[in-house]
């Protein structure tokens, strides 16, 4: 086995391990297009805000210092304590609520009907406020967040698959901490399509996404619905937020994984939960494939741009996604 | 509208006493935005020093200093309407700390006779000042900084490099690509093997890169980058197991944001530096007793003699030290921005100089002159200690290969004079 | 009372086709065009000009070109940044490589290009539809800046990758480069963007508006009626990205004078030209203006108070302001879905019955 196809094989294992982290963003996206027909631009943000109020109320930061700070030249930081890692997680995902229950009752309530465009148009301006509010609520320095999750080469795997080269092959890399964003990312894939193929709510969820006059009918709340919906979208980008944010420390950039996860949505179809990790996956291995075989011959940083055109290519032939409702056309 | 805002604001300070005469040194500083991590820290060294000269010597030749604040977000649109907001209150220098509004300011600056600072960043051929004349790059650019880089591998692998594997691992902009050229004239004198690697921004993930890095086994790596890059591939160094001290960024990829993040496994991470770190001067002394525990602080406080801290010191120091000569040449207390640029020309930095602002050897000796805007291109390396959690030198302040960077400087310039129609002066 | 048809009777054919039938709406027309072409230029200075006159025009003949593809033709377009960076290079090799045309027709002809372009990454349009197609949009922009970072020869090889206009006259003035005086630049620009207005105005309201309208409500009806998909949308995006050439020749020559394709023309700058048009009105030329007018004028305007008049810090400021202005996108959005040009559409109505009540 040559040197460059055992290289292959570690590009492509490790692409598979990048497209889980896409797919968790993707994620996201996907729930609530399901059940209502957003396309929720503020995805990303909600990432962020969900990682800034985690270390927040770990490392107990005062909310709104800066501009209790400015206003009564008061000085003050912090609490002065500490929370666990796994109450602070239960106290965000309470914050998240919080935050899915007010967008629904002052946003989207009033929008019910709008066309998508509108739609996505409030999404937008919700991932403007949430900006500035989660800046103004933690401050836009960098946060590091450390909630015991390991990161580094898998010493393990590297010595068991170092034979396989001969000599100076130095084993597989994979990372510890994308092995643990696969295994919670799979967790949630899973049980996130358990509960809506058989659960009650689950069933409600995808009566609401299919017609929302019928779903009243029958006597599901609209509004619960949603908010559940906006509350599981919360969760998931809480745990996009941390698997990102361990990586690289919580500051605006993280806001930008969302158009990372963009090709993967549109590759697997915006109405897919299964069609999020394959798509995931695709676009991983893809981009990464790409950048190792043909990415040195044309200069490199080919990656921003071939998960599109990868996207493209798989949308031209099947114009809705892999997995994505098809798209039906009445004259 | 900003005619009605100012004249309120003017009727508000006249209500309030009698104008007294300012000098104003704007900060387009960028306290928000994805690169607020390093632009925070900065803006609070370059306010807090007027501030402390306010406070301990009542400003400077008895004028008292302003530092007025404008957030640009490194967005190059919002750098320029702060440059044009601020360029009219008697602006006597401007530091955008950013190559993006540089690039911009450049032509707009020379244009309404203010002088321009950029200190280890911004348009690398500005050191020749024969064809920008009003933009000044002291004590070191880019180039300067390829070349003591490549020097110091050059020791550290024994007095050469041929044969040996160097990567530039770079933010794929013009930031990032300014030190190529440099590069590749020293691969062709040195005999090392260059590799190039750019990683888009953000650079939240850099996988693709590091794996070529582990296939590779380059001998050394630099690495150009800024923002949540920085720490990004410092982690991911630690994670494949790359030997630290092979690793080495540039001045602006080197504070401790960078580092901290990765804990133990950073020791050994080396950044090129050309002003002194640590918190051991005197004037830090000062700031504190002045200025944060007076409640003046432009941040909290926390951040007093981190690397990005100092340089702001250091940039509002040299700003301060021009404006001196500036009064001293002029015979004025009230200087303007054309006298600001003389001097800033005629600048001579000394050890006693530095050391009466409490700031002895923080950086080297140098003086500038009408050709050569850029000082002598001196800089050191310092290395992170994860243990004690310090950066330190651990070399001199070094010169560049001058056969190297000087011919590159002549013919970019070069070309923005022919593009532009600039004839040269100095002569 | 005074917006009133009543009286105004037409006696020519050209008379009832015009673009502004009631003679309110003309007149209005005639004084808006006189103060900024007679008044303005006189009054103006640098900030005003380079912090809010002469973004809101370029965006304004953007958001129009951006109006016209995803307004008027229904296709969601996310890579103007990329077309107005084409626009931007293909001025600047132009300008560069030949010195001694005039500016005025380099953009004309980065225009061109850039509607080459545009039709090349349009053709994925005739499969994919709806939210979907933005993801070809959206590799035509990562494709373009890519493309030119990479390929030294689009920015005459210099050793950072930036490019920077050199200055060039029209008439005797100099337009671009940093002599230029801003009442030059402005009224360079308010040329450029009237007569895009008027051509936009003038295709909208003909064939090729209503074959534009007809694909973005019913696509395979219209295609039954006799209108080639294949043409519509095609040209489409060609006027589009025109209109976006040119904006981006603009930009880059006579408002910044420098770019550098990564930060200048990246994925923010196609995202706040779809908020513009989506804010102001899709389907609508006044729309373009207004959307342009409140994402260029508003954060300037908030920036001052805050900062100004207010003292407070800067960054506490910035975090305000993004947090002002997406309060102030959803409760436009609530109010009123379809933009300010619907707002402004209303309050016509209204005036047409002032003062009776209805």
């Amino acid at each position: 086995m040559s040197d460059t196809f055992l290289y292959g094989i570690e590009v492509v294992m490790n692409g598979l391990m990048t497209g889980v982290l896409y797919a968790l963003v993707a994620l996201g996206f996907v729930l609530i297009y399901k059940a209502s027909g957003i396309f929720n631009y503020a995805q990303g943000v909600m990432a962020l805000f969900a990682a800034l109020t985690l270390v927040g109320i770990m490392e107990g930061q005062v909310p709104f210092s800066h501009l209790i700070n400015a206003i009564f030249g008061t000085n003050i930081h912090h609490f002065g304590w500490e929370v666990p890692a796994v109450l602070a997680i239960f106290l965000t995902m309470g914050v998240m609520v919080l935050f899915a229950y007010l967008v629904q009752r002052f946003v989207f309530r009033h929008l019910v009907g709008q066309e998508p465009i509108i739609l996505f148009m409030a999404t937008i301006g919700l991932a403007y406020f949430l900006e500035g509010f989660g800046d103004l609520m933690w401050g836009s320095e960098i946060k590091k967040l450390d909630i015991g999750l390991v990161q580094g080469a898998s010493l393990w795997f590297e010595d068991l698959t170092s034979g396989l080269g001969g000599d100076g092959f130095y084993g597989f890399y994979i990372d510890v901490l994308d092995v643990t964003a696969a295994v919670v990312a799979i967790v949630l894939v899973v049980s996130l399509t358990l509960f809506s193929q058989y659960s009650k709510q689950g069933r409600a969820m995808r009566a609401v996404a299919d017609d929302h006059q019928a779903a009243l009918s029958v006597g599901i709340s609209l509004n619960f619905i949603w908010i559940l919906v906006w509350s599981i979208a919360g969760f998931v980008a809480l745990v996009a937020g941390i698997m990102w944010g361990a990586k690289s420390g919580v500051q605006f950039s993280l806001s930008l994984i969302a158009l990372k996860a963009l090709p993967v949505l549109m590759l697997g179809g915006f109405t897919s939960i299964p069609g999020a990790i394959v798509g995931g996956l695709i676009i991983g291995v893809g981009e990464k494939l790409f950048e190792f075989l043909i990415g040195p011959m044309i200069g490199g940083a080919t990656e921003a741009w071939f998960a599109y055109v990868l996207a493209l290519i798989f949308l031209v032939f099947r114009p809705q996604g892999l997995f994505g409702d098809k798209i039906i056309e009445r004259v | 509208m900003k005619l009605k805002l100012a004249t309120l604001a003017l009727s508000a300070v006249m209500a309030t006493g009698p104008v007294m005469a300012e000098l104003v040194f704007p900060s387009l500083a960028y306290r928000t935005g994805p690169f607020a991590a390093g632009g925070i820290p900065f803006a609070d060294g370059y306010s807090d020093y007027f501030s402390l000269l306010n406070a301990r010597d009542g400003g400077i030749g008895g004028v008292m200093t302003a530092v007025p604040e404008c957030e640009t977000a490194y967005n190059t649109e919002k750098g320029v309407e702060c440059y044009e907001a601020l360029k009219g209150d008697g602006a006597l220098v401007f530091q955008p700390l950013s190559t993006g509004i540089t690039y911009q300011l450049i032509p707009k600056a020379t244009a309404d006779d203010i002088p321009m600072h950029t200190m280890g960043y911004g348009r690398t051929s500005a050191k020749n000042g024969k064809v920008f004349s009003h933009i000044f790059n002291y004590p070191v650019n880019y180039w300067d900084g390829a070349s003591v880089g490549v020097s110091h591998f050059k020791d550290q692998a024994g007095g050469s490099l041929e044969g040996k594997k160097i990567t530039l691992l770079h933010f794929n902009g013009s930031y990032g690509k300014e030190p190529i050229p440099t590069l590749e004239a020293l691969a062709a004198q040195e005999g090392f093997d260059l590799t190039i690697i750019p990683i888009d921004y953000p650079g939240q993930e850099q996988k693709s890169q590091w794996l070529q890095i582990r296939r590779e086994k380059p001998d050394y790596i630099l690495f150009w980058g800024w923002g949540v890059m920085n720490q990004v591939a410092v982690q991911e160094a630690v994670n494949i197991n790359y030997p630290m001290d092979q690793f080495m960024g540039i001045w602006w990829s080197g504070s401790e944001n960078d580092v901290l993040p990765a804990g133990a496994g950073a020791d050994g991470y080396k950044a090129l530096a050309f002003h002194n770190v640590g918190n051991d001067f005197a004037v830090f002394g000062d700031i504190q007793k002045y200025v944060v525990d007076a409640g003046n602080a432009a941040g909290d406080g926390s951040n007093v003699g981190t690397v990005l801290y100092n340089r702001g010191v250091y940039a509002a120091f040299l700003a301060a030290e021009a404006a001196k000569g500036a009064q001293a040449a002029s015979g004025t207390m009230d200087i303007n921005a054309s006298q600001m640029r003389d001097a800033m020309e005629a600048l001579e930095i000394t050890e006693a100089k530095m050391a009466a602002a409490g700031l002895s050897g923080f950086g080297p000796e140098f003086s500038v002159s009408c050709e050569n805007h850029g000082g002598p291109g001196m800089a050191a390396v310092a290395q992170w200690n994860a243990t004690d959690q310090k950066w330190s030198l651990i070399t001199e302040f070094g010169p560049s290969d001058g056969s190297i960077v000087n011919p590159l400087i002549e013919a970019d310039s070069a070309a923005y004079a022919a593009e532009n129609n600039i004839a040269e002066r100095c002569n | 009372m005074f917006y009133r048809e009543a009286g105004d009777f037409k006696t020519t054919y050209a008379d009832d086709t015009q673009t502004f039938p009631i003679k309110f709406d003309r007149y209005r027309y005639y004084v808006v065009l006189a103060f900024a072409f007679g008044v303005i230029p006189f009054i103006i200075n640098d900030y005003w000009a380079n912090a809010v006159l002469l973004p809101f025009l370029i965006y304004a003949i953007a958001a129009i070109g951006l109006n016209i593809l995803v307004g008027y033709a229904g296709q969601v377009s996310l890579g103007s940044g990329g077309f107005m960076a084409v626009g931007a290079y293909s001025t600047y090799k132009l300008m560069t490589s030949f010195p001694d045309v005039n500016i005025f027709f380099h953009v004309i002809i980065a225009g061109g290009i850039t509607a080459i372009v545009g039709v090349l990454f349009g053709l994925p349009s005739l499969r994919i539809k709806g939210f979907y197609l933005a993801v070809s949009t959206l590799a035509a922009q990562f494709f373009l800046v890519w493309l030119f970072n990479r390929v030294p020869w689009f920015y005459n090889y210099s050793a950072s990758g930036q490019i920077s206009s050199p200055e060039r006259t029209v008439f005797g003035y100099a337009v671009t480069g940093a002599n230029a005086e801003s009442w030059v630049a402005y009224l360079f620009c308010l040329v450029f963007v009237t007569i895009s207005a008027i051509i936009a105005r003038n295709l909208t309201r003909g064939a090729s508006g209503r074959r534009w309208m007809a694909i973005r409500d019913m696509d395979i009806a219209a295609e039954i009626i006799g209108v080639n998909p294949l043409k519509a949308k095609l040209t489409a995006f060609a006027v589009s990205s025109f209109f976006i050439g040119i904006a981006g020749a603009l930009f880059f020559a006579v408002y910044l004078g420098s770019a550098e394709v990564g930060d200048t023309f990246g994925t923010t700058k196609s995202f706040l030209l779809l908020f513009m048009v989506i804010i102001g009105g899709l389907g609508s030329i006044f729309g373009s203006f207004a959307g342009a007018a409140f994402l260029v004028v508003l954060p300037v305007l908030l920036k001052n108070v805050l900062v100004a008049g207010l003292g407070w810090p800067t960054d506490t400021a910035a975090h305000l302001e993004i947090l002002i202005i997406g309060a102030l996108i959803i409760t436009f959005l609530i109010a009123e879905p379809h933009g300010l040009a619907q707002l402004w559409r209303v309050a016509k109505e209204k005036l047409r019955l002032w003062p009776f009540p209805h």
